[in-house]
């Protein structure tokens, strides 16, 4: 699979991955490894939001939609009222197929909506659009 | 022959993930699944012994499973997962044990499958299991 070119100097993009499932964590954390980014991977979104506190060079973060005390949207809503987080790109992934969400996480100003289960070629398509 | 019908694309996928820096990424995966479904299954099956049942509940933690078994592409198991959400979105508790009880036998059955097939991996060498997987 192609690498995503990397930010200044070369680096490899960090990505911050967002999901309660240690199985789906571990899955897109391959994924994205595999196509050449740096990743931290998370359980929740307040370690996600902890970990934006102190790590500037976050380059994306990707998120599942559904999870116990916030959801992947509420996260999303943080991050764009963040002055310091809101340039970050957002993509929720879910395993349902609701209009309404993803039109509602879209107009919230998320970058994309990925269905699970995450293939590579829907990381591919991020890198391109996402990651320019 | 020894995955045949019981794990989708997805499997596939992971396996092609799997390189010099993660040659064993599938079998992790696989290991983090098994490791907590079990738990997944044990909490289904105690909201359903309580009273009175809460459907809504149930058809979460049933999503809660079948979201993990697509990620590994166990096919018959997010097969089962949807007829028991089907029950509860019916209120259907009789076809709600039914179903938990085959998610139970799927997800011993394909325990044992991946066991083997690993095993049998480390005897012949990842390309010619992954060229037989489908098969």
């Amino acid at each position: 699979m192609a690498g995503c070119k990397g930010g200044l100097g070369g680096e490899a993009p960090h990505v911050l991955a967002v999901d309660d499932s240690s199985v789906d964590r571990a899955v897109i954390a391959g994924i994205l490894r595999s196509s050449k980014f740096r990743v931290t991977a998370v359980d929740s979104g307040k370690r996600a939001l902890e970990l934006l506190g102190t790590e500037p060079n976050v380059s994306m973060i990707i998120t599942d939609y559904w999870m116990p005390e916030m959801t992947g949207f509420e996260l999303l809503k943080k991050v764009k009222e963040s002055s310091s987080l809101k340039e970050i790109p957002v993509v929720i992934m879910s395993s349902e197929n609701v209009p309404t969400r993803i039109s509602r996480c879209l107009e919230e100003g998320a970058e994309d909506f990925l269905l699970k289960p995450v293939r590579p070629s829907d990381v591919s398509r991020l890198c391109s659009r996402v990651l320019r | 022959l020894v995955l045949q019908g019981y794990l989708d694309e997805q499997f596939n996928q992971l396996e092609e993930l799997q390189d010099d820096s993660s040659p064993n990424f599938v079998e992790e995966v696989v290991a983090l699944f098994f490791k907590d479904s079990p738990r997944l299954l044990t909490n289904i099956e105690l909201a359903l012994e309580k009273y009175p049942q809460d459907f809504y509940r149930l058809d979460s933690l049933a999503h809660q499973f079948k979201g993990s078994g697509s990620s590994i592409g166990a096919l018959r198991i997010k097969n089962e997962c949807s007829i028991f959400k089907t029950h509860c979105n019916g209120r259907n508790l009789e076809g709600c044990r039914r179903s938990l009880q085959k998610m139970k036998r799927e997800h011993a059955n394909l325990k044992q499958k991946l066991e083997t097939y690993f095993q049998l991996l480390r005897q012949v060498g990842p390309q010619e299991c992954a060229v037989n997987s489908w098969k």
